[in-house]
């Protein structure tokens, strides 16, 4: 067999050592993803390949024969290189070069988000999923890549559930859409109402969509803004005075106008409040300067965040994952340790 | 009377001590920041509620009546309506966390019942006679109270999660809570069961009741019932906030607790008008 003198090699660049324009002119588009693998499985010394190439990072994850792994890494970042039109000199600077199980603890620590620039972050799961399912479209794994990165999903999924690594949200958009899942558990029923068309709450407004949530108003100073945006996403919209009488209506109210006084008062909430049945009220004030009245916050049953308050959470969220990292890295390097004994066989050791 | 060598209490003290594992484990997984495996925590508490039914089966076969003939068995058995109400009502509410503070409710109370032996002092008459229509009454209302127990533990995770809300502050067990509304909603289902089950009750003790003895029983059952009578109507009206409801409820079962006392107290009184009408031999 072909593995028994196989060696196992990474060799790519990440945000830890590149810069952000350096990783830009190494990011590979995807209309030459066809080209660049078509090079890669020419290259002599490579027997199955991978490339992971995300915003942060483009990592090749190969099986390659262990007589020449080190000159297989050359050949691999020559090509990148080539590749790019890149400085190869410069680029030896940057490469970050792995062999045998450190790979697959690499691997493990990637798909789990811990090596990623936001801690803790699940996009990259589904990222390393589309590079696995394009390598298998360009018939460029074999064996060996095909069960690690199957056991590498799984190891990014078990992580999850027994570490905090990526509990609680770390953007305000999530931030918001969790604090309205504290209060209402499932957004389908729950009434949405955006006040203002600010960017920040056309985000957060997607979020919650993405969430489960359907029933959103949308309300703006100008109608024909209003009603684009919610032509775009599929919702109704209002102009501010039919608002008055409907506020009641709503579970949550989402705010980012560019009004310099507040829009909503004390006074006005607790009027609406006392027209609800006994439901709680969630006030997400996404503008600066704020667009509801602080002592909002005082009344029962409702629940008012401001700008400073959800990225308070965020950073709180990401100062506790990243806290966890050492905890999850210890964790993952037990079970790449314990996979790679099932792959030793296959794999000469360094 | 034992069972596999063991005694009634025995099993009970087993119950408790499994039940307080059962939390021991929730409680470290949630402070290490972990999922903790609601599996195992249901495995415990299913293990508890079998040994303390294997307990309290014993001390009834033995008295030949339901085991409620003093403070402790009236404690265990509110103990043991608890989780057979988490039982029957945590799968179907999917209340995360309602394992975690039935385990620590329930371990306490049986903790606490044990550790006071005079509770447990045997009665020479059975507490509520031998008239089917008490020991229903009885039985009933001390069930009622496993409902409001439930009903103490959800209210106090709406206070929690109310006030991490508030505070914003989403540290400690809020990540765990179920969301305000599904709390506020569990609330009132089970305020509405358990004052209708102890409304019940409680009309079967005052119409089969003529012991003059229990009517300062009566009297506290009816203090309380009426208290739950009055936040359900305030509540249901608007007239009164989730919030209080919670605070009250949680206030309301304390005194419940407290009353279980006046129960005991009631019939060791009509005990001793009996010896003195009729000395024991």
């Amino acid at each position: 067999m072909t593995q028994e003198t196989a060696q196992l090699l990474l060799v790519g660049i990440s945000h830890h050592t590149a810069s952000m324009e350096e990783r830009e002119k190494l990011a590979l588009m995807p209309e030459r993803f066809d080209d660049f693998y078509r090079g890669l499985k020419a290259l002599p010394g490579t027997q199955e390949s991978l490339v992971l190439n995300t915003c942060n990072r483009l990592e090749i994850y190969s099986v390659v024969k262990t007589e020449n792994s080190s000159d297989v890494a050359k050949e691999l970042s020559d090509y990148i290189c080539s590749f790019h039109d890149f400085d190869s000199a410069h680029f030896k600077k940057l490469r970050s070069v792995k062999k045998s199980k450190y790979v697959l603890e690499h691997l493990f620590n990637v798909a789990s988000g811990i090596e990623s620039q936001i801690v803790g972050e699940t996009e990259i799961l589904g990222q390393a999923k589309n590079a696995y399912a394009l390598a298998r479209k360009q018939d460029s794994l074999g064996p060996v890549l095909n069960r690690l990165f199957q056991k590498t999903f799984q190891a990014a999924k078990w992580i999850r559930s027994h570490t905090a690594v990526g509990s609680g949200q770390v953007n305000v958009a999530n931030v918001a859409v969790d604090l309205a899942k504290k209060v209402f558990g499932k957004l389908e029923t729950s009434n949405i109402l955006v006040i203002g068309t600010g960017e920040i709450g056309e985000k957060t407004l997607k979020a919650l969509r993405s969430r489960g949530a359907s029933k959103i108003t949308i309300v703006s100073r100008k109608i024909e803004r209003a009603e684009e945006v919610a032509q775009n996403m599929g919702i109704k919209a209002l102009t501010r005075d039919q608002l008055d009488n409907s506020l009641h209506e709503y579970d949550i109210v989402l705010t980012s106008t560019s009004s310099p006084s507040p829009i909503l008062t004390q006074g006005t909430i607790a009027s609406a409040q006392k027209k609800r049945s006994i439901r709680p009220f969630l006030l997400i004030d996404l503008a600066i300067p704020r667009d509801i009245e602080e002592s909002a916050a005082e009344l029962d049953n409702v629940y008012l965040y401001n700008l400073d308050d959800l990225a308070k959470i965020a950073d709180e969220n990401l100062r506790l994952r990243k806290i966890e990292t050492s905890h999850g890295k210890k964790l993952l390097a037990e079970r790449a340790e314990k996979t790679w004994e099932h792959f030793g066989s296959r794999f000469t050791s360094l | 009377m034992e069972f596999l060598l063991l005694s009634d209490r025995a099993f009970l003290w087993l119950a408790a001590i499994t039940y307080t594992v059962a939390f021991a484990l929730a409680l470290s997984s949630i402070l290490r920041k972990r999922q903790h495996s609601r599996k195992t925590l249901l495995a415990f508490v299913i293990a508890g509620f079998v040994l303390q039914t294997t307990g309290l089966y014993i001390r009834g076969h033995a008295s030949g009546s339901c085991p409620l003939n003093n403070q402790f068995e009236l404690m265990q058995f509110m103990g043991w309506s608890t989780t057979l109400l988490y039982l029957v009502i945590g799968p179907a509410f999917r209340v995360s966390l309602l394992g975690f503070f039935t385990s620590a409710f329930v371990a306490i109370i049986l903790l606490v019942s044990l550790f006071v032996p005079e509770w447990d002092t045997a009665q020479t008459t059975s507490i509520f006679g031998t008239d089917h229509w008490i020991k229903a009454h009885a039985s009933l209302a001390t069930f009622s109270y496993g409902v409001m127990g439930i009903l103490s533990l959800t209210s106090t995770m709406f206070l929690l999660q109310n006030r991490s809300l508030k505070k914003k502050n989403m540290g400690g067990l809020a990540p765990y809570l179920p969301s305000i509304l599904e709390l506020e909603q569990i609330n009132f289902r089970l305020l509405t069961f358990g004052l209708s089950l102890l409304t019940f009750s409680i009309l079967v003790g005052a119409f089969y009741t003529s012991d003059p003895s229990s009517s300062s029983k009566l009297l506290i059952s009816g203090a309380i019932w009426i208290g739950y009578i009055i936040i359900f109507i305030l509540y249901k009206t608007r007239r009164f906030s989730s919030n209080n409801l919670a605070y009250t409820c949680i206030f309301l079962f304390i005194a419940a607790i407290l009353s279980l006392g006046s129960v005991s107290n009631a019939i060791d009184h009509s005990e001793e008008i009996e010896e003195q009408v009729s000395p024991r031999e």
